[in-house]
């Protein structure tokens, strides 16, 4: 025993059987694992977007080009934005079920954001394009699918959203959500990510 | 089980090796290897499963020479390959069947491991490594399917990452760090093809280890009987077994070969030589065949229970229908391993087999279609009552006097009326979550309570006795039998 000479540092009773080399023992892995964290941080985070990526984040769109009662699809980052121009009769509809019996319910108002003059567009209609269920791009007035509620139609499992880009039917938990976009003119919207 | 080696050397150099490397010595006793002399041409799908690593893993290799990661060449860099490269057409062909091929096995692999109870003691690592190489096997395939960049690959992996992302709390960190930016892009599509690349290695890592566990105890058998006697119970891996499986797997390279040569496309979807497009789903967007069931039970899900919400009940119950097979062997209580011998188990387990290949098909189907329909179809008249602004739908066989009721109706009423075709039949959706609660119910509810209340017959007390009973039993018969005169 007394070759290894640790044994000699608890005497103390409450620290029987403790050794110095249990504590060389703990402090090794603790710096080790220390290490390996340290190292294994880079090699994550290399996977999150890089710096271009984030950066182009912004699309400028011209939503007077917008033939009324059709759409135009966005791409930013690879993800799609429908814009889509309202006619009349979408609008009033959208109205209509704003007290309907809604899964996530939002009125149409609060789905526009307001121009420069203060005034909401309701002509102008701005969505994710993608459905909250699993991530595919929902069908519109273009594919000549607009669902049982005149918005979209997601192909996938079947939800159906309104005018108001609103889920009234299908798998879907949540709205198509509104993106951060601003009005830079009359005409011009700017949307970010 | 494997005893002691029986490795001689037989001449100075191998001696030499044998005392410095004793590789000669493993690969004489992995051919030595007692084997139950009892197995059927179920057992032969191991051997099949290895073959067809091997095929994808040198295909992959050659393929990866020819391939683009980048989303802009892609598509074109794939076709290229089809159409330019030299054999190029032959070793996609491969690769791609392949795939299909690989899973058509494992499953067959590991319905006969269900049946013969090879997940129970002592074989519960066996199966548990199988399994972590079965999901391993599922996530190679996701991202390879990736790789070609057409419309499927483009927004079936659209759906997957979103289903990451339904994860609560960590979800939309994890998916974001799995795309690399804010939707699948270059970097998803590099960052897939490292991956791709690099699984199937730690596939053939799990693999040796699934083996040398198999090693420990041997091979389970279809009596499920363990050997009792290894002189009279078993024989040598080589050449028995090394010949059976040999053939077996020429057999079913003639079934992969009949893919490759004269149907290549059969397995995949048109939509796939469209390239991808992020801004149009398709029309009707499905997994490969091999992930339909657990897509048809994501999708069967359609009700919130409680707080939550469909979405992410339907993702927990697609994974859960893979985790559950972790917990097989302890999810059974019955002591009998082979079902030859547990009457009733036998049922719920071909009732099993037919709920996840009708699971399959519900995966294939548009949910809302109907399986059949209740009778012919009718006509509908759908218009919004004017006095209480509700939604009438006035179902009928007469068409004539829908077309009379709408003209009478008030306008303007009248002129957003509509009358449709109607149908009623039962519904994909409801025969996936039929199915999909069978296929919980044999795992959680029969698997367990069979164990304890079923009566299973007389087992035979040996291997070798199984074999020798089987014969006698049949009446003896003249080799040539003679016409009665």
């Amino acid at each position: 025993m007394s070759e290894h000479g640790s044994k000699a540092a608890t005497a103390d009773a409450a620290h029987a059987g403790e050794t110095r080399r249990d504590f060389i023992h703990i402090a090794a892995a603790t710096v080790a694992a220390g290490g390996v964290a340290a190292v294994a941080w880079p090699f994550v985070q290399q996977l999150a977007p890089a710096a271009d990526t984030r950066a182009a984040s912004t699309a400028e769109v011209d939503v007077s080009k917008v033939p009324e009662g059709s759409e135009i699809r966005v791409l930013i980052g690879g993800l799609p934005f429908f814009i889509r121009h309202r006619t009349p009769v979408e609008i009033a509809r959208a109205k209509a079920d704003d007290h309907a019996q809604l899964r996530d319910p939002a009125t149409d108002d609060s789905r526009l954001h307001k121009m420069l003059d203060g005034k909401l567009n309701p002509a102008i209609l701005v969505t994710s394009g993608t459905c909250t269920h699993l991530g595919c791009v929902p069908v519109g007035p273009a594919q000549g699918n607009t669902g049982d509620f005149g918005g979209w139609y997601c192909p996938c499992h079947g939800s159906h959203y309104d005018t108001s880009g609103r889920i009234r039917k299908g798998p879907a938990p949540k709205n198509l959500a509104i993106p951060k976009y601003d009005y830079t003119s009359a005409t011009m919207i700017k949307i970010s990510l | 089980m494997s005893g002691p080696s029986t490795y001689e050397p037989k001449n100075g150099f191998t001696k030499w090796m044998d005392e410095r490397l004793p590789i000669l010595r493993f690969n004489h006793d992995l051919m030595e290897f007692p084997t139950p002399k009892n197995l059927n041409y179920w057992w032969t799908f191991g051997g099949i499963l290895a073959v067809m690593l091997v095929v994808q893993i040198v295909t992959g290799i050659v393929l990866a020479m020819h391939y683009v990661a980048d989303t802009s060449k892609a598509f074109d860099s794939v076709e290229r390959i089809r159409r330019d490269v030299d054999f190029g057409w032959l070793i996609q062909g491969i690769h791609a069947n392949g795939a299909s091929m690989f899973f058509l096995a494992v499953y067959i692999h590991m319905f006969r491991g269900l049946y013969y109870g090879s997940y129970k003691s002592p074989r519960e690592v066996i199966w548990i490594l199988g399994v972590v190489i079965y999901l391993i096997m599922m996530a190679t395939a996701f991202m390879g399917y990736v790789l070609p960049w057409g419309q499927m690959s483009f927004h079936g992996s659209a759906v997957i990452t979103n289903l990451i992302g339904a994860i609560p709390l960590v979800g939309d960190t994890v998916k974001t760090y799995l795309m690399g930016g804010p939707a699948i892009g270059d970097a998803t599509l590099n960052r897939f093809f490292s991956l791709h690349y690099l699984l199937p290695f730690v596939i053939a890592g799990i693999v040796v280890l699934h083996i040398w566990a198999l090693h420990v105890p041997g091979n389970n058998n279809p009596t499920g009987v363990s050997v009792k006697d290894v002189k009279k119970d078993t024989l040598p891996f080589h050449p028995y077994y090394t010949v059976k499986d040999g053939f077996a797997i020429v057999v079913f390279f003639i079934l992969f070969a009949s893919f490759v040569f004269f149907m290549p496309n059969e397995l995949g979807h048109a939509d796939n030589f469209i390239q991808a497009n992020p801004a149009q789903t398709p029309s009707h967007i499905v997994p490969e065949w091999y992930l339909l069931p657990f897509y048809a039970i994501l999708r069967a899900i359609t009700f919130d229970i409680g707080p939550i919400e469909a979405k992410l009940l339907g993702v927990g119950a697609m994974f859960g229908a893979i985790l559950i097979l972790f917990f097989v062997p302890w999810l059974d209580t019955s002591k009998v391993r082979s079902m030859r011998y547990r009457p009733l188990a036998q049922q719920a387990f071909v009732l099993f087999v037919l709920a996840s290949v009708g699971l399959g098909f519900c995966g294939a189907n548009d949910p809302d279609k109907f399986v059949f329909n209740y009778g012919p179809d009718k006509v509908a008249l759908v218009y919004t009552e004017a006095a209480t602004g509700k939604v009438i739908r006035e179902v009928s066989d007469n068409y004539e006097a829908l077309v009379a009721k709408k003209a009478a109706l008030a306008e303007p009423a009248r002129s957003e009326a509509a009358i449709e075709v109607s149908s009623e039949g039962f519904k994909w959706l409801w025969l996936s979550q039929i199915l999909g609660l069978y296929y919980f119910l044999y795992f959680l509810l029969i698997l367990p309570v069979l164990g304890i209340l079923e009566k299973p017959k007389v087992r035979p007390p040996s291997i070798a006795e199984s074999v020798t009973k089987k014969h006698a039993a049949v009446p003896a018969s003249p080799v040539n039998p003679v016409a009665a005169e």
